[in-house]
Protein backbone atom coordinates (compact mmCIF):
# COMPACT_ATOMS: atom_id res chain seq x y z
CA UNK A 1 0.00 0.00 0.00
CA UNK A 2 1.26 3.81 -0.76
CA UNK A 3 2.40 5.19 2.10
CA UNK A 4 2.36 9.02 1.93
CA UNK A 5 4.26 10.27 5.41
CA UNK A 6 3.65 13.92 6.17
CA UNK A 7 6.56 15.83 8.16
CA UNK A 8 4.66 18.85 10.04
CA UNK A 9 1.64 19.04 12.28
CA UNK A 10 0.95 22.56 10.99
CA UNK A 11 -1.75 24.03 8.61
CA UNK A 12 0.38 22.40 5.35
CA UNK A 13 0.66 19.23 6.96
CA UNK A 14 -2.94 19.10 8.11
CA UNK A 15 -4.35 20.32 4.54
CA UNK A 16 -2.46 17.95 2.85
CA UNK A 17 -3.51 14.72 4.87
CA UNK A 18 -7.28 16.04 4.72
CA UNK A 19 -6.44 16.55 1.03
CA UNK A 20 -5.37 13.32 -0.04
CA UNK A 21 -8.33 11.61 1.52
CA UNK A 22 -10.40 14.32 0.07
CA UNK A 23 -9.60 12.80 -3.46
CA UNK A 24 -9.92 9.24 -2.74
CA UNK A 25 -6.57 8.60 -1.68
CA UNK A 26 -6.78 5.27 -0.11
CA UNK A 27 -3.07 4.53 1.23
CA UNK A 28 -1.50 5.22 4.07
CA UNK A 29 -1.37 8.94 5.82
CA UNK A 30 1.19 9.48 8.65
CA UNK A 31 0.79 12.85 10.12
CA UNK A 32 3.80 13.41 12.26
CA UNK A 33 4.26 16.81 14.41
CA UNK A 34 6.64 17.69 17.16
CA UNK A 35 4.43 19.39 19.03
CA UNK A 36 2.36 17.28 21.57
CA UNK A 37 -1.03 18.78 20.07
CA UNK A 38 -2.93 18.59 16.75
CA UNK A 39 -3.01 20.37 14.05
CA UNK A 40 -3.95 23.63 15.24
CA UNK A 41 -4.17 27.50 14.13
CA UNK A 42 -1.77 30.21 14.98
CA UNK A 43 -3.66 32.72 14.09
CA UNK A 44 -5.30 33.07 17.10
CA UNK A 45 -2.65 32.74 19.53
CA UNK A 46 -1.66 36.26 19.44
CA UNK A 47 -5.71 36.75 19.50
CA UNK A 48 -8.33 35.57 20.65
CA UNK A 49 -6.16 32.65 23.19
CA UNK A 50 -3.66 35.13 24.46
CA UNK A 51 -6.73 37.15 25.68
CA UNK A 52 -8.13 33.76 27.48
CA UNK A 53 -11.41 33.86 25.14
CA UNK A 54 -10.76 30.32 23.82
CA UNK A 55 -9.80 27.21 25.05
CA UNK A 56 -7.20 25.37 23.22
CA UNK A 57 -9.24 22.80 21.41
CA UNK A 58 -11.17 25.60 20.16
CA UNK A 59 -7.69 26.35 18.31
CA UNK A 60 -7.69 23.04 16.30
CA UNK A 61 -8.18 22.75 12.60
CA UNK A 62 -10.28 19.65 12.73
CA UNK A 63 -11.17 17.49 16.22
CA UNK A 64 -9.09 14.62 16.57
CA UNK A 65 -11.31 12.57 15.89
CA UNK A 66 -11.99 13.25 11.91
CA UNK A 67 -8.34 12.14 11.66
CA UNK A 68 -8.96 8.89 12.95
CA UNK A 69 -12.24 9.01 10.71
CA UNK A 70 -10.62 9.62 8.10
CA UNK A 71 -7.49 7.01 8.84
CA UNK A 72 -4.88 9.16 9.15
CA UNK A 73 -2.59 8.29 11.80
CA UNK A 74 -1.32 11.70 14.03
CA UNK A 75 2.17 11.14 15.39
CA UNK A 76 2.24 13.78 17.96
CA UNK A 77 5.08 14.87 20.34
CA UNK A 78 7.65 12.81 17.29
CA UNK A 79 10.53 14.69 16.31
CA UNK A 80 11.73 13.41 12.47
CA UNK A 81 15.52 13.29 13.08
CA UNK A 82 16.75 12.55 9.71
CA UNK A 83 15.47 11.71 6.02
CA UNK A 84 17.22 8.30 4.15
CA UNK A 85 16.26 9.76 0.92
CA UNK A 86 17.87 6.76 -1.28
CA UNK A 87 16.07 4.35 1.13
CA UNK A 88 12.75 6.48 1.46
CA UNK A 89 13.04 6.33 5.10
CA UNK A 90 13.11 8.91 7.91
CA UNK A 91 14.45 8.44 11.26
CA UNK A 92 12.36 9.44 14.20
CA UNK A 93 12.58 9.84 17.79
CA UNK A 94 9.90 7.30 18.38
CA UNK A 95 11.64 5.20 15.45
CA UNK A 96 11.89 4.67 11.68
CA UNK A 97 9.31 4.75 9.03
CA UNK A 98 9.64 3.97 5.13
CA UNK A 99 7.77 6.36 2.64
CA UNK A 100 6.66 6.43 -0.87
CA UNK A 101 6.00 9.87 -0.89
CA UNK A 102 7.65 12.40 2.27
CA UNK A 103 5.62 15.87 2.59
CA UNK A 104 8.12 18.59 4.22
CA UNK A 105 5.59 20.98 6.09
CA UNK A 106 7.96 21.63 8.41
CA UNK A 107 6.62 25.38 9.07
CA UNK A 108 8.83 27.84 9.86
CA UNK A 109 10.71 29.46 13.35
CA UNK A 110 10.48 32.95 15.07
CA UNK A 111 13.76 34.46 14.95
CA UNK A 112 14.85 35.18 18.55
CA UNK A 113 16.35 38.29 20.00
CA UNK A 114 20.39 37.50 20.81
CA UNK A 115 20.93 36.30 24.04
CA UNK A 116 23.69 38.44 24.01
CA UNK A 117 21.12 41.19 24.14
CA UNK A 118 18.86 39.29 26.67
CA UNK A 119 16.99 37.33 24.09
CA UNK A 120 17.07 34.13 26.70
CA UNK A 121 15.87 36.22 29.54
CA UNK A 122 12.64 34.36 31.64
CA UNK A 123 10.31 36.78 30.52
CA UNK A 124 11.42 37.20 26.87
CA UNK A 125 8.83 35.03 24.61
CA UNK A 126 8.10 34.81 20.86
CA UNK A 127 4.77 33.84 19.48
CA UNK A 128 4.42 31.03 17.57
CA UNK A 129 3.10 27.89 19.80
CA UNK A 130 0.29 27.27 22.32
CA UNK A 131 3.40 26.98 24.55
CA UNK A 132 4.53 30.45 23.87
CA UNK A 133 1.04 31.82 24.66
CA UNK A 134 1.08 29.30 27.79
CA UNK A 135 4.30 30.83 29.53
CA UNK A 136 3.28 34.23 28.12
CA UNK A 137 0.05 34.36 29.88
CA UNK A 138 0.80 34.46 33.41
CA UNK A 139 2.56 37.62 33.08
CA UNK A 140 0.05 39.02 30.70
CA UNK A 141 -2.20 41.26 33.17
CA UNK A 142 -3.45 44.81 33.64
CA UNK A 143 -0.84 46.91 34.83
CA UNK A 144 2.12 45.42 33.40
CA UNK A 145 4.52 46.62 31.28
CA UNK A 146 4.64 44.97 27.95
CA UNK A 147 7.36 46.20 25.48
CA UNK A 148 6.82 44.65 22.23
CA UNK A 149 9.86 44.16 19.83
CA UNK A 150 9.25 44.65 15.81
CA UNK A 151 6.27 46.23 13.95
CA UNK A 152 4.84 43.42 12.15
CA UNK A 153 1.82 41.72 12.42
CA UNK A 154 2.65 39.54 15.17
CA UNK A 155 4.04 42.17 17.33
CA UNK A 156 0.96 44.92 16.44
CA UNK A 157 -1.46 42.35 16.96
CA UNK A 158 0.11 41.60 20.54
CA UNK A 159 0.37 44.88 21.13
CA UNK A 160 -3.51 45.36 20.12
CA UNK A 161 -4.58 42.33 22.31
CA UNK A 162 -2.33 43.71 25.10
CA UNK A 163 -3.71 47.08 25.32
CA UNK A 164 -6.81 46.01 24.79
CA UNK A 165 -6.42 43.54 28.54
CA UNK A 166 -4.86 46.94 30.02
CA UNK A 167 -1.27 46.33 29.65
CA UNK A 168 0.90 49.34 29.17
CA UNK A 169 2.57 48.75 25.92
CA UNK A 170 5.44 50.10 24.23
CA UNK A 171 6.23 48.79 20.54
CA UNK A 172 9.73 49.17 19.18
CA UNK A 173 10.51 48.68 15.63
CA UNK A 174 13.71 49.14 13.64
CA UNK A 175 12.80 50.28 10.38
CA UNK A 176 11.74 53.87 10.31
CA UNK A 177 8.16 52.28 9.88
CA UNK A 178 5.93 50.14 11.13
CA UNK A 179 5.34 47.39 8.17
CA UNK A 180 7.98 48.52 6.65
CA UNK A 181 8.24 44.82 4.60
CA UNK A 182 5.15 44.27 3.72
CA UNK A 183 3.03 47.51 3.57
CA UNK A 184 3.03 51.19 2.46
CA UNK A 185 3.94 54.15 4.57
CA UNK A 186 0.18 55.09 3.72
CA UNK A 187 -0.99 51.59 5.35
CA UNK A 188 1.75 52.15 8.68
CA UNK A 189 0.46 55.70 9.12
CA UNK A 190 -2.66 54.07 9.27
CA UNK A 191 -1.95 51.73 11.93
CA UNK A 192 0.24 54.18 14.06
CA UNK A 193 -2.66 56.20 14.60
CA UNK A 194 -4.90 53.22 15.13
CA UNK A 195 -2.74 52.29 17.76
CA UNK A 196 -2.06 55.36 19.00
CA UNK A 197 -5.21 56.31 20.18
CA UNK A 198 -5.52 53.21 22.39
CA UNK A 199 -2.06 54.18 24.01
CA UNK A 200 0.34 52.12 22.15
CA UNK A 201 3.64 53.78 22.08
CA UNK A 202 5.34 53.26 18.47
CA UNK A 203 8.85 54.16 18.57
CA UNK A 204 10.21 53.50 14.99
CA UNK A 205 14.04 53.91 13.73
CA UNK A 206 14.42 52.56 17.36
CA UNK A 207 16.05 49.17 18.79
CA UNK A 208 17.09 47.24 21.42
CA UNK A 209 20.45 47.96 22.79
CA UNK A 210 19.90 45.49 25.88
CA UNK A 211 17.74 44.04 27.68
CA UNK A 212 18.95 44.27 31.67
CA UNK A 213 17.71 42.19 34.72
CA UNK A 214 18.58 38.90 37.01
CA UNK A 215 17.12 35.69 34.92
CA UNK A 216 14.29 37.93 33.37
CA UNK A 217 14.34 41.23 32.21
CA UNK A 218 13.63 44.19 34.08
CA UNK A 219 14.71 47.18 31.87
CA UNK A 220 14.82 47.74 28.20
CA UNK A 221 17.96 50.14 27.10
CA UNK A 222 17.14 51.53 23.49
CA UNK A 223 19.04 53.03 20.71
CA UNK A 224 18.03 56.92 21.12
CA UNK A 225 19.18 56.24 25.04
CA UNK A 226 15.72 56.07 26.34
CA UNK A 227 15.30 52.85 29.49
CA UNK A 228 12.34 51.63 29.87
CA UNK A 229 10.80 49.27 32.69
CA UNK A 230 9.32 46.33 31.09
CA UNK A 231 7.39 43.12 32.63
CA UNK A 232 7.01 41.17 29.89
CA UNK A 233 8.64 41.54 26.41
CA UNK A 234 7.28 40.04 22.78
CA UNK A 235 9.28 39.63 19.99
CA UNK A 236 7.80 39.64 16.37
CA UNK A 237 10.58 39.89 13.92
CA UNK A 238 10.31 37.58 11.64
CA UNK A 239 10.57 33.62 11.04
CA UNK A 240 13.10 31.73 8.97
CA UNK A 241 12.05 28.69 7.01
CA UNK A 242 12.44 25.08 8.76
CA UNK A 243 14.96 23.53 6.06
CA UNK A 244 17.33 21.54 8.98
CA UNK A 245 16.08 17.88 7.82
CA UNK A 246 16.05 19.18 4.14
CA UNK A 247 19.69 20.79 4.20
CA UNK A 248 21.30 17.30 5.57
CA UNK A 249 19.37 15.60 3.38
CA UNK A 250 21.29 17.54 0.19
CA UNK A 251 17.69 18.64 -0.93
CA UNK A 252 18.38 22.23 -2.50
CA UNK A 253 17.49 24.96 -0.29
CA UNK A 254 17.00 28.73 -1.19
CA UNK A 255 15.02 30.70 0.97
CA UNK A 256 13.47 27.56 2.18
CA UNK A 257 13.27 24.06 0.67
CA UNK A 258 12.84 24.50 -3.30
CA UNK A 259 10.50 23.24 -4.81
CA UNK A 260 9.19 23.46 -8.30
CA UNK A 261 5.78 24.51 -9.51
CA UNK A 262 4.20 21.18 -8.64
CA UNK A 263 5.38 21.21 -5.38
CA UNK A 264 8.43 19.02 -5.71
CA UNK A 265 11.73 19.07 -4.23
CA UNK A 266 14.93 18.51 -5.82
CA UNK A 267 14.58 14.66 -4.44
CA UNK A 268 12.65 12.31 -6.09
CA UNK A 269 9.58 11.37 -3.75
CA UNK A 270 9.94 14.29 -1.31
CA UNK A 271 7.99 17.27 -1.54
CA UNK A 272 7.81 20.34 0.56
CA UNK A 273 4.24 22.78 0.78
CA UNK A 274 3.76 26.03 3.22
CA UNK A 275 6.30 27.97 5.59
CA UNK A 276 8.84 25.81 4.61
CA UNK A 277 9.06 26.53 1.13
CA UNK A 278 10.01 28.62 -1.75
CA UNK A 279 8.23 28.20 -5.28
CA UNK A 280 8.51 29.88 -8.24
CA UNK A 281 5.86 32.91 -8.74
CA UNK A 282 5.30 34.79 -11.69
CA UNK A 283 9.22 34.99 -12.56
CA UNK A 284 10.45 34.72 -9.45
CA UNK A 285 11.13 32.32 -6.29
CA UNK A 286 9.38 33.61 -3.36
CA UNK A 287 8.38 32.12 -0.05
CA UNK A 288 4.94 32.97 1.41
CA UNK A 289 4.08 33.28 5.17
CA UNK A 290 0.49 33.09 5.63
CA UNK A 291 -2.62 30.28 5.74
CA UNK A 292 -3.99 30.54 3.14
CA UNK A 293 -0.96 30.17 0.98
CA UNK A 294 -0.15 26.72 3.58
CA UNK A 295 -3.51 25.38 2.68
CA UNK A 296 -3.60 25.93 -0.86
CA UNK A 297 0.10 24.80 -1.74
CA UNK A 298 -0.17 21.83 0.92
CA UNK A 299 -3.71 20.68 -1.58
CA UNK A 300 -1.84 21.22 -4.28
CA UNK A 301 0.96 19.15 -3.63
CA UNK A 302 -1.30 16.63 -2.50
CA UNK A 303 -3.54 16.54 -5.74
CA UNK A 304 -0.21 16.07 -7.30
CA UNK A 305 0.96 13.22 -5.40
CA UNK A 306 -2.48 11.68 -6.95
CA UNK A 307 -1.16 12.40 -10.10
CA UNK A 308 -2.63 15.68 -10.89
CA UNK A 309 -0.10 17.48 -12.31
CA UNK A 310 -1.31 21.05 -11.70
CA UNK A 311 1.22 23.65 -11.16
CA UNK A 312 0.56 26.13 -7.77
CA UNK A 313 -0.34 29.47 -8.90
CA UNK A 314 0.06 31.61 -5.79
CA UNK A 315 -3.00 34.05 -5.03
CA UNK A 316 -1.69 35.97 -2.28
CA UNK A 317 -4.01 36.82 0.29
CA UNK A 318 -3.32 37.98 3.81
CA UNK A 319 -5.67 39.19 7.01
CA UNK A 320 -4.86 40.59 10.04
CA UNK A 321 -6.72 41.66 12.96
CA UNK A 322 -5.96 44.76 15.38
CA UNK A 323 -8.59 46.47 17.73
CA UNK A 324 -11.62 46.69 15.91
CA UNK A 325 -10.53 47.11 12.50
CA UNK A 326 -9.72 43.99 10.16
CA UNK A 327 -7.01 44.28 7.78
CA UNK A 328 -7.63 42.13 4.81
CA UNK A 329 -4.82 42.25 1.69
CA UNK A 330 -4.75 41.25 -1.39
CA UNK A 331 -1.64 40.65 -4.12
CA UNK A 332 1.67 40.96 -3.73
CA UNK A 333 2.79 44.60 -3.76
CA UNK A 334 6.68 44.16 -4.82
CA UNK A 335 8.04 46.90 -6.21
CA UNK A 336 4.99 49.50 -6.39
CA UNK A 337 5.15 53.09 -7.64
CA UNK A 338 2.06 54.26 -7.02
CA UNK A 339 -0.56 53.99 -3.76
CA UNK A 340 -4.02 55.64 -4.50
CA UNK A 341 -5.93 55.62 -1.19
CA UNK A 342 -9.83 54.74 -1.46
CA UNK A 343 -11.49 56.61 1.22
CA UNK A 344 -14.83 53.69 2.22
CA UNK A 345 -16.78 56.62 3.09
CA UNK A 346 -17.03 55.43 6.75
CA UNK A 347 -14.67 56.38 9.47
CA UNK A 348 -11.64 54.69 9.89
CA UNK A 349 -12.26 52.26 6.63
CA UNK A 350 -10.39 52.74 3.71
CA UNK A 351 -8.22 50.38 1.12
CA UNK A 352 -5.12 51.18 0.03
CA UNK A 353 -4.42 50.02 -3.76
CA UNK A 354 -0.82 49.80 -5.01
CA UNK A 355 0.37 50.10 -8.59
CA UNK A 356 3.22 49.66 -10.37
CA UNK A 357 2.72 52.08 -14.12
CA UNK A 358 -1.32 50.97 -14.36
CA UNK A 359 -0.68 47.61 -12.99
CA UNK A 360 -2.92 46.80 -10.15
CA UNK A 361 -0.37 44.86 -7.87
CA UNK A 362 -1.98 44.39 -4.52
CA UNK A 363 -4.67 46.19 -2.12
CA UNK A 364 -4.32 46.99 1.83
CA UNK A 365 -8.10 47.14 2.83
CA UNK A 366 -9.22 48.06 6.39
CA UNK A 367 -12.68 47.36 7.40
CA UNK A 368 -13.27 47.65 3.92
CA UNK A 369 -14.09 44.08 2.66
CA UNK A 370 -16.27 45.52 -0.63
CA UNK A 371 -12.53 46.98 -1.66
CA UNK A 372 -10.66 43.71 -0.74
CA UNK A 373 -13.35 41.47 -2.30
CA UNK A 374 -13.41 43.18 -5.65
CA UNK A 375 -9.60 44.35 -5.34
CA UNK A 376 -8.62 40.68 -4.86
CA UNK A 377 -10.71 39.52 -7.89
CA UNK A 378 -9.15 41.77 -10.34
CA UNK A 379 -5.74 40.42 -8.84
CA UNK A 380 -6.38 36.93 -9.46
CA UNK A 381 -8.07 38.08 -12.93
CA UNK A 382 -4.81 39.71 -13.79
CA UNK A 383 -7.14 43.03 -14.45
CA UNK A 384 -6.17 46.58 -13.90
CA UNK A 385 -8.78 49.68 -12.64
CA UNK A 386 -7.57 52.86 -13.89
CA UNK A 387 -6.02 54.30 -10.62
CA UNK A 388 -7.43 57.50 -10.99
CA UNK A 389 -10.92 55.69 -10.67
CA UNK A 390 -10.17 53.45 -7.90
CA UNK A 391 -9.29 57.09 -5.90
CA UNK A 392 -12.36 58.77 -6.61
CA UNK A 393 -14.91 57.85 -4.21
CA UNK A 394 -17.87 57.94 -6.43
CA UNK A 395 -16.67 55.09 -8.48
CA UNK A 396 -18.71 52.25 -8.10
CA UNK A 397 -15.85 49.71 -7.76
CA UNK A 398 -18.56 47.02 -9.28
CA UNK A 399 -18.44 48.05 -12.38
CA UNK A 400 -14.46 46.75 -12.34
CA UNK A 401 -15.54 43.30 -12.50
CA UNK A 402 -17.99 43.34 -15.50
CA UNK A 403 -14.33 42.21 -17.30
CA UNK A 404 -13.96 39.38 -15.04
CA UNK A 405 -15.00 35.76 -15.77
CA UNK A 406 -17.82 34.98 -13.75
CA UNK A 407 -17.20 33.86 -10.32
CA UNK A 408 -17.66 30.23 -11.27
CA UNK A 409 -14.36 30.18 -12.27
CA UNK A 410 -12.53 31.22 -9.49
CA UNK A 411 -14.60 28.77 -7.08
CA UNK A 412 -14.05 25.84 -5.30
CA UNK A 413 -15.87 22.77 -6.70
CA UNK A 414 -18.26 21.28 -4.21
CA UNK A 415 -18.09 17.91 -4.49
CA UNK A 416 -21.80 15.61 -5.13
CA UNK A 417 -22.86 12.99 -2.84
CA UNK A 418 -20.95 9.86 -2.32
CA UNK A 419 -17.16 11.90 -3.05
CA UNK A 420 -15.67 12.45 0.41
CA UNK A 421 -13.58 15.97 0.10
CA UNK A 422 -12.61 18.51 2.37
CA UNK A 423 -11.89 21.76 0.72
CA UNK A 424 -12.12 20.14 -2.58
CA UNK A 425 -11.21 21.99 -5.73
CA UNK A 426 -8.70 24.23 -7.17
CA UNK A 427 -9.02 26.63 -4.57
CA UNK A 428 -7.75 30.49 -4.73
CA UNK A 429 -6.43 30.08 -8.60
CA UNK A 430 -6.77 31.86 -11.46
CA UNK B 1 -26.44 19.50 22.52
CA UNK B 2 -29.02 20.74 19.09
CA UNK B 3 -29.39 18.37 15.99
CA UNK B 4 -28.53 20.31 13.01
CA UNK B 5 -29.40 19.31 9.48
CA UNK B 6 -27.20 20.13 7.07
CA UNK B 7 -28.56 19.75 3.54
CA UNK B 8 -25.71 20.07 0.38
CA UNK B 9 -26.76 21.45 -3.02
CA UNK B 10 -27.53 18.21 -4.52
CA UNK B 11 -30.13 17.23 -1.87
CA UNK B 12 -28.04 15.14 0.05
CA UNK B 13 -28.79 15.52 3.76
CA UNK B 14 -26.53 15.17 7.02
CA UNK B 15 -27.58 15.18 10.61
CA UNK B 16 -25.18 16.23 13.33
CA UNK B 17 -25.05 17.22 16.51
CA UNK B 18 -23.51 20.15 17.92
CA UNK B 19 -22.43 21.88 21.19
CA UNK B 20 -23.55 25.19 22.26
CA UNK B 21 -20.57 27.90 21.34
CA UNK B 22 -19.24 26.39 18.26
CA UNK B 23 -19.79 28.29 15.01
CA UNK B 24 -21.84 26.42 12.37
CA UNK B 25 -18.82 26.12 10.74
CA UNK B 26 -17.01 24.18 13.45
CA UNK B 27 -19.91 21.82 13.57
CA UNK B 28 -19.55 21.09 10.04
CA UNK B 29 -16.15 21.00 9.43
CA UNK B 30 -16.16 18.85 12.59
CA UNK B 31 -18.41 16.25 11.28
CA UNK B 32 -16.51 16.08 7.51
CA UNK B 33 -19.70 17.92 5.99
CA UNK B 34 -18.73 18.65 2.20
CA UNK B 35 -19.41 21.84 1.10
CA UNK B 36 -17.75 24.27 3.63
CA UNK B 37 -14.38 25.17 3.09
CA UNK B 38 -13.32 27.74 5.54
CA UNK B 39 -10.09 28.72 3.62
CA UNK B 40 -9.27 31.28 6.88
CA UNK B 41 -10.59 28.84 9.32
CA UNK B 42 -13.38 31.42 10.84
CA UNK B 43 -11.85 34.65 10.40
CA UNK B 44 -14.41 36.05 8.82
CA UNK B 45 -11.45 37.06 5.98
CA UNK B 46 -12.53 34.84 2.95
CA UNK B 47 -16.28 34.06 2.40
CA UNK B 48 -16.10 30.54 1.54
CA UNK B 49 -18.22 28.99 4.56
CA UNK B 50 -21.29 30.40 2.80
CA UNK B 51 -24.64 28.85 4.37
CA UNK B 52 -28.34 29.29 4.00
CA UNK B 53 -29.80 30.11 7.17
CA UNK B 54 -33.24 28.41 8.34
CA UNK B 55 -35.32 30.96 7.97
CA UNK B 56 -37.66 29.51 11.24
CA UNK B 57 -34.97 29.48 13.00
CA UNK B 58 -33.40 33.46 11.77
CA UNK B 59 -34.13 35.11 15.23
CA UNK B 60 -31.08 33.06 17.05
CA UNK B 61 -28.66 33.37 14.17
CA UNK B 62 -27.84 36.96 15.57
CA UNK B 63 -27.63 39.99 13.56
CA UNK B 64 -25.63 40.33 10.72
CA UNK B 65 -22.31 42.45 10.99
CA UNK B 66 -21.23 45.14 8.37
CA UNK B 67 -18.27 43.25 7.77
CA UNK B 68 -20.16 39.70 7.20
CA UNK B 69 -22.56 42.09 5.20
CA UNK B 70 -19.96 43.10 2.85
CA UNK B 71 -18.40 39.65 2.70
CA UNK B 72 -21.55 38.23 1.78
CA UNK B 73 -22.31 40.39 -1.48
CA UNK B 74 -19.31 38.18 -2.56
CA UNK B 75 -19.72 35.04 -2.05
CA UNK B 76 -19.48 32.24 -5.22
CA UNK B 77 -23.13 31.09 -4.53
CA UNK B 78 -26.04 33.44 -4.99
CA UNK B 79 -27.04 35.47 -2.04
CA UNK B 80 -30.48 35.21 -0.64
CA UNK B 81 -32.40 36.44 2.30
CA UNK B 82 -30.83 33.67 4.05
CA UNK B 83 -27.03 33.98 3.25
CA UNK B 84 -24.84 33.39 6.13
CA UNK B 85 -21.30 33.28 6.66
CA UNK B 86 -21.33 30.12 9.10
CA UNK B 87 -17.96 30.87 10.81
CA UNK B 88 -20.26 33.97 12.46
CA UNK B 89 -23.25 32.03 13.34
CA UNK B 90 -22.72 30.39 16.90
CA UNK B 91 -25.07 27.17 17.73
CA UNK B 92 -27.58 27.74 20.59
CA UNK B 93 -29.67 24.95 22.27
CA UNK B 94 -32.90 26.04 20.49
CA UNK B 95 -31.64 25.61 17.09
CA UNK B 96 -32.66 21.92 17.81
CA UNK B 97 -34.11 20.44 14.50
CA UNK B 98 -32.64 23.41 12.52
CA UNK B 99 -31.51 23.27 8.66
CA UNK B 100 -28.85 24.44 6.88
CA UNK B 101 -28.68 24.88 3.66
CA UNK B 102 -24.88 24.65 1.39
CA UNK B 103 -24.45 26.48 -1.67
CA UNK B 104 -23.06 24.70 -4.82
CA UNK B 105 -19.95 26.68 -4.76
CA UNK B 106 -17.39 28.42 -2.73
Amino acid sequence: MTRVVIAGGGQAGSSAALKLRGLGFHGEIVLIGDEPIAPYQRPPLSKSYLLGKSAPDALLIRPVSLYRDKNIALRLGCRVDRILAQARRIETSTGGLGYDHLILATGAKPVRLDPSVGGALGNVFTVRTIEDIDRIAPLFQAGRRLLVVGGGYVGLEAAAVAAQSGLRVVLVEMADRILKRVASAETAAYFCALHARHGVRILESTAIRQLEGNGTAAYARLSDGEELAVDLVIVGIGVKPEVALANSAGLDVDDGIKVNEFGRTSSEGIWAAGDCASFPYRDKRIRLESVPHAIDHAETVAANICGAQRPYIASPWFWSDQFDVKLQIAGLNANYDRVVVRDAGRPGAASHWYFRGNTLLAVDAMNDARSYMIAKRLIASGLSPDPRSVGSPSTDLSHFLKSVAPARALQHCVPAAGADHDGAGSSSQA
Amino acid sequence: MPKIMFIAADGTTREVTASADQSLMEVALGAGVPGIVAECNGAAACATCHCYFDPAYAGYAGEIGEHENEMLDFTASERTADSRLSCQVHVVAEMEGMTVRLPSAQ
